[in-house]
């Protein structure tokens, strides 16, 4: 199967998945890390996570798939939410914790 | 021509009010993902009146571009804090 193709089913079968560097417990690199922690202050439950470092397909896959340069990237219901920078925007703004139903 | 100034060059067709790039490169020299691609991190505040209207993914959509083809190997990380003119900046850490 394709990469953009893998992509697409992990977004659409997992209501939230971030794509990250590292794992939550340990995670390889600080945006990343913030990332985790500002789901876990949203209260975010059945995140399922990806690690990139893990297979270079998909970290080169996924920056063409949401037309994004960086991880981590979130994805709410198959839809690219952001980065670190927007999930903390989102977060301090209330509007993250509404799109995850919280 | 530094990798700050080539940014700043790049960002100019944003026509930016106000244009703070931070060189955050020592504070990460060494983790893992740093020594990987040996890209500086930068933290950008940006006005610009090319913002006015547009979500924070848009507005970051348009840094990202000016930019993107530095990206990962001379920069490794672009902190974005993206303000339309008027817009107050209430950048805090979680």
């Amino acid at each position: 199967m394709d990469v953009q193709d893998i992509i697409k089913q992990q977004v659409s079968e997992n209501p939230v998945v971030l794509y990250m560097k590292g794992t939550p417990d340990a995670p390889m690199c600080g945006f990343s890390a913030a990332a985790v922690q500002i789901l876990e202050a949203c209260g975010a439950d059945s995140v399922a996570t990806v690690n990139v470092l893990e297979n270079e397909d998909i970290r080169q896959g996924i920056k063409a798939f949401s037309n994004w340069p960086t991880i981590p990237q979130l994805y709410v219901k198959g839809e690219f939410v952001g980065g670190a920078d927007i999930m903390r925007e989102m977060y301090q703004s209330g509007e993250l914790q509404k799109l995850l139903g919280k | 021509m530094s990798l700050a100034a080539l940014i700043r060059e790049r960002l100019a067709p944003l026509a930016p009010q106000r244009l703070d790039l931070r060189d955050d490169s020592a504070a990460h020299a060494g983790h893992a993902g740093a020594r990987e691609s040996g890209g500086g991190h930068f933290e950008l505040t940006l006005v610009s009146a090319a913002f006015t209207g547009k979500s924070t993914l848009a507005r970051h959509r348009l840094v990202y571009e000016r930019v993107a083809d530095l990206m990962p190997h001379r920069i490794h990380a672009l902190s974005i804090r993206a303000l339309a003119p008027g817009e107050t900046d209430q950048k805090a850490t979680p």
